[in-house]
């Protein structure tokens, strides 16, 4: 073992990666698949999402495993029966907050809260909706922000900032009342630091960012961590 | 005439636009199989007027939107062994429940819907139930103990749960059903 490597086990394989390394790459490295949404391969990790929550053997609490670094020893479960509850519960959380209508959606069919929903099972959601009424910002030539479909995943704040370099979105107030804004709560039409680079509408999970009058499988990159990656490797 | 062999099954339909209902007949050929396990007791496209009782599988179509349905669906369940929510508006409100986001007051909802975004005749119709501050999903108002997302489900989905629950055997719906 070379120095610098730590050994560890993800669902009983033995496993080496890195010092430093996120529970998160290290499963994908070794092909353990953990859901998530608010993770995309080259941004800053967020740990905002709470569907790659892990278990760490010896700890009753969960861990977020994008933000949790990889230590010596570690004894680590991707799927339990407990992991599945708590997904679940957390994806219902998500869904609970804002309108979430598929069937009247543009992403209906490209989204992957819908996707993850189905895969984990999520056939209802057991807390009382908020039916939120946030503005929808369509004054961009063709771009939308439609705050009522966003799950405050970042992706659209990281892109802007660490692969654009422009910084354009942000967010605003705390909680449920968070809102994803454009420059100083400006418009979008309006924003004198958006570049209309499109990365925003690639990398929203759902949506809430959207190209105007263009399907979503065609702004959406399938592999929006391919996307991202080949840009910060320019 | 009532056949002790046969399951017992009803459909209800609420605020929905009947595209679930479709869909069950949707089933097609497999309706063929399944007439000669269940007797249809109450539904829109049966002449029954009164929910019966000793239903053992009832599903329901469409939010709950007025007093009338909010009714109708409690005396349903005191009836009803099984009762599934059936589609994206019995499950999350979805299409009927876009309102919900307007405003909590009937009133202020039959303004919009009936003057302000008239084009002729603004008046809101008084003959009909009166609404329901919002349009609820089904298991904010009763005990639901299945759900079938989609809108519409698909019939192939809509025909495994039946068929599941008509052999005893558990529904998991993992994999198989997607909202919208």
């Amino acid at each position: 073992m070379s120095a610098g490597t730590v050994k560890l086990k993800i669902d009983n394989i033995e496993v080496n990666v890195p010092e430093g390394t996120m529970i998160l790459e290290a499963a994908r490295a070794n092909g353990v698949v953990i859901p998530t949404l608010c993770d995309v391969e080259g941004l800053t990790a967020y740990g905002g999402c709470r569907m790659c929550m892990v278990e760490i053997h010896g700890s009753p609490k969960l861990f977020a495993s994008c933000v949790t670094p990889v230590s010596t020893g570690m004894e680590i479960v991707t799927q339990s029966d407990k992991l599945k509850e708590y997904r679940k519960m957390a994806l219902q959380f998500i869904l609970s907050e804002r309108s979430h209508i598929c069937s009247v959606c543009v992403a209906n069919n490209s989204c992957e809260l819908q996707k993850l929903a189905n895969e984990l099972g999520v056939d209802h959601v057991q807390f009382e909706r908020e039916w939120t009424s946030f503005p929808v910002d369509s004054t961009h030539d063709f771009l939308v922000l439609d705050r009522n479909r966003c799950i405050l995943c970042t992706r659209c704040v990281r892109v802007c900032d660490e692969i654009e370099g422009v910084h354009t979105l942000d967010l605003k107030l705390r909680g449920k009342d968070e809102q994803v804004i454009v420059d100083l709560d400006d418009q979008w039409g309006e924003s004198t630091s958006c570049t209309s680079c499109r990365k925003c509408a690639k990398v929203c999970p759902v949506g809430a960012i959207y190209v105007e009058g263009e399907a979503l499988s065609e702004t959406k990159d399938k592999n929006v961590a391919k996307f991202v990656l080949s840009r910060r490797n320019r | 005439m009532p056949d002790p062999a046969k399951v017992r099954v009803a459909t209800i339909w609420l605020s929905g636009c009947s595209g679930c209902h479709m869909s069950f007949l949707d089933q097609d050929e497999a309706l063929i199989d399944l007439a000669q396990q269940i007797q249809l007791v109450y539904s829109p496209i049966v002449d029954i007027k009164v929910f019966p009782e000793n239903v053992d599988v009832t599903l329901v179509e469409g939010a709950v939107a007025n007093e009338d349905q909010q009714e109708l669906l409690k005396f349903a369940r005191v009836r009803t062994k099984i009762l599934i929510s059936l589609g994206d508006c019995a499950v999350t409100g979805n299409v009927t429940g876009l309102r919900n986001s307007l405003s909590n007051s009937p009133q202020a909802t039959l303004t919009r819907a009936f003057i302000e975004t008239a084009d002729v005749n603004p008046q809101i119709p008084t003959d009909v139930p009166a609404l329901l501050p919002k349009a609820l999903p089904l298991h904010e108002v009763v005990k639901v103990d299945y759900y079938i997302p989609g809108c519409p489900p698909p019939a192939g989905l809509i025909n495994w749960v039946i068929g599941r629950l008509m052999r005893g055997l558990p529904v998991n719906m993992e994999g198989r059903s997607k909202f919208g």
